[in-house]
């Protein structure tokens, strides 16, 4: 499968929080050409697992959430209409004439629907359209609605994958589908090669509505380094440089409380000395990412947290740079190659 | 499939040559006379079989609203200004093709982490949205992109729900599919089908068009808004999706010929196709300029009901479509019989 390729299938899968069940499959299917042993604890995480032949071997795990922000259904009118909240952080004034997919007991197409501008005074037309004033049409009676779709059915966004000029690519559930490719790409380019560590790649649920997949496989594996991939807030004209990270520019290293000093100046040394391009971020708290999570699990976890620069966070049209992603992926194989012998120096303070 | 070709097929309003080509093609070896006159409309001629015949004109317009670039930021986004009528709101975090390449290009927005809460209720006015083709400077994006090129939406052709599609362009690719059709058949009529252009910018081409064919009596043939949705009353709707063709009384642009418009809604009501009038009087189509063109052209307009019309989402119902067209077939066969009062002049 090419770069876009695998791409293109992860963004298309639908894996709402709470819902990931549905591309659980799926997803392992991406994991199984380079791990020994795939499997999936209660909450629904998937784990891939590289195996080593070192006795008694220290644990590293990567955490990417796999899961996407959506909708829900919350009622049915008479005429079949179909009003929603949403799951995670949605913007309300991107919705209008949006695509969506209803899952219900089939998988319905819809388009978000409101009242029609002509219809709106000049003042209602300069504000954004609220979520409750919205709703999903998917075209028929409103009997066969209510016997498709039951109220908590999930909704999906749908938007194809789009490539860009400069290999920049864009579409929904980016964030975080290229922190599952990032470790993809990590688990390919140590495939076929013996690693020091024992590595899990674990594919999390719920981050977006608060962390919980994280909490519980950091738990289950205890590692010795926690290492989140998610995505952080990409250049574009209407936010200052001060919030953002250039998209191209290499994958974004973060430091701070929520990070282990002498794990972030390994990586970063190591990016230095193999001419990986990279950017800092310097975050004075809670990272919002796995990486919050995993650190206070058990006695603590040395964490460290990369990012790849994504413009138009939880919209439809969320775009990255693959470069970032292939170079975070590269980085990351070296970082745990590099992982050898006796931790104790690294990890103590 | 006709419709969809048509519909995927990009001609924003003075951009309308790939729409044009399509037509051409499809109405190739059907008529007796093909013209695009010099402002872009397609006159096509089919001869009567009645020996004193009514000269009709049918009317569709070929462009779609969109947008066009008006600027190249330093960073390399893309500034758009609207072209014809298009509520900013619905921009926001969607997908556009861009110029004769069509290159793929998204609106963005900020994203939500990095907005005032205030922010979130106000709507972004077009002049501070741009358009991301992951250019990396001004000079890259203009490898690709140039100033004044169209951009249209990118939204792919779905059927769904009850026989209904979801596409882009329904305004007014419904009416050029339609009038296609008839340009298979001869009628006792001799008719002109113009397919016209510009109409989402002032009706431009129609005026024209009619200027060109000074028919006896003519008939718009468009899509047209469909607010059957919750926000909107009942008396608000102009028309509700799967009741059949709609005819208008009266818009923003003209008054319909009375007796034509009766013509069709009792034409239809005879031969059990489901018709209805439009009931709002918002809006306008290429009838206010064919009405008062000349001496003056008796004229209806005949619609496809579209819901969430001038967005990237306009829906229809195929089953409207059918209907319509067939009340505009029915409308050619017996314009014949149909009396056209002239002024009497008073001796």
């Amino acid at each position: 499968m090419s770069t876009n390729d695998f791409l293109l299938t992860l963004s298309s899968l639908t894996a709402v929080s709470g819902y990931e069940h549905v591309s659980l499959t799926e997803i392992k299917k991406f994991f199984q050409p380079y791990c020994d042993l795939v499997y999936d604890d209660k909450m629904g995480n998937i784990i891939g697992v590289k195996k080593t032949k070192t006795k008694t071997p220290h644990k590293v795990m990567l955490a990417a959430h796999m899961d996407e922000i959506g909708l829900m259904v919350k009622s049915i009118d008479e005429k079949g209409f179909i009003k929603f909240t949403n799951i995670g952080g949605v913007d309300q004034r991107l919705l209008l004439a949006q695509e969506v997919i209803v899952h219900g007991k089939e998988e319905l197409f819809g388009v978000i629907s409101a009242k029609p501008p002509h219809l709106q005074s000049k003042e209602e037309a300069n504000k954004a359209v609220k979520m409750e004033d919205l709703v999903i049409d998917v075209g028929m009676e409103a009997e066969k609605v209510k016997k498709l779709i039951n109220i908590g059915d999930i909704v999906s966004f749908r938007s194809s994958l789009t490539t860009l000029m400069n290999k920049y690519i864009c579409g929904k559930s980016m964030d975080n589908r290229v922190g599952v490719a990032v470790m993809i790409e990590c688990l390919k380019e140590l495939n076929r090669q013996d690693i020091d560590v024992e590595l899990y790649a674990a594919a999390t649920v719920q981050e977006e509505v608060g962390l919980r997949g994280a909490t519980v496989i950091s738990y289950d594996i205890n590692p010795d380094i926690g290492i989140a991939i998610d995505v952080c807030h990409g250049d574009t004209p209407d936010v200052s440089k001060d919030e953002t990270y250039v998209t191209s520019k290499g994958p974004v290293i973060t430091l701070g409380p929520n990070i282990h000093p002498k794990l972030a100046k390994k990586i970063m040394n190591i990016a230095k000395e193999y001419n990986i391009p990279f950017q800092t971020d310097v975050d004075p708290g809670n990272t919002g990412t796995d990486a919050w999570a995993i650190q206070v699990t058990r006695a603590g976890i040395p964490t460290l947290l990369v990012s790849i620069p994504l413009r138009y966070m939880h919209t439809t049209v969320e775009t990255v740079c693959y470069n970032d992603i292939a170079n975070a992926g590269k980085l990351l194989a070296i970082f745990i190659r590099k992982l050898e012998g006796e931790l104790g120096e690294l990890l103590c303070y | 499939m006709l419709l969809k070709m048509l519909t995927q097929a990009m001609g924003v309003s003075g951009n309308e040559q790939e729409v044009r080509d399509i037509i051409l093609k499809e109405i190739h070896g059907h008529c007796d006379g093909i013209t695009v006159d010099r402002i872009g409309n397609i006159i096509a001629y089919k001869k009567g079989t009645a020996n004193k015949n009514k000269k009709v004109m049918l009317s569709a317009h070929m462009d779609e609203i969109g947008l066009i670039v008006t600027g190249i930021t330093d960073t390399g986004f893309i500034k758009f200004k609207p072209v014809g009528g298009i509520d900013s709101r619905i921009l926001l975090s969607k997908k556009v093709l861009i110029g004769e390449n069509k290159i793929p290009g998204v609106i963005g927005i900020k994203a939500i982490h990095l907005q005032d809460p205030s922010e979130r209720e106000k709507a972004i006015k077009v002049k501070n949205m741009y358009i991301d083709i992951g250019a990396k400077n001004k000079e890259d994006a203009e490898k690709n992109v140039h100033l004044g090129d169209y951009i249209g939406f990118d939204s792919d052709y779905i059927p769904f729900g009850d026989n209904l599609i979801k596409t882009k362009a329904l305004d007014d690719r419904v009416g050029c599919a339609i009038l296609i059709d008839m340009l298979k058949e001869r009628y006792a009529c001799d008719l002109y089908a113009a397919f016209t252009v510009q109409e989402e910018v002032g009706l431009r081409g129609a005026g024209v068009a009619a200027y060109t064919v000074n028919p006896d009596v003519a008939l718009v043939v468009e899509g047209t808004t469909c607010s059957d949705v919750p926000g909107a009353e009942e008396h608000e709707s102009a028309t509700y999706l799967g009741s059949g063709p709609a005819i208008s009384i009266m818009d923003r642009t003209s008054y319909s010929n009375k007796k034509l418009s009766q013509f069709l809604y009792e034409l239809a009501k005879k031969n059990n196709i489901k018709v209805q009038y439009k009931r709002t009087t918002f809006g306008g189509n290429d009838a206010g300029k064919i009405h008062v063109t000349g001496e003056g052209i008796p004229t209806a307009a005949i619609s496809v009901p579209c819901r969430y019309i001038h967005s990237p989402t306009s829906v229809m119902s195929l089953e409207d479509y059918e209907a319509c067209k067939k009340v505009v077939q029915l409308f050619l066969y017996g314009i014949e019989n149909f009396e056209i009062k002239k002024w009497e002049v008073i001796k």
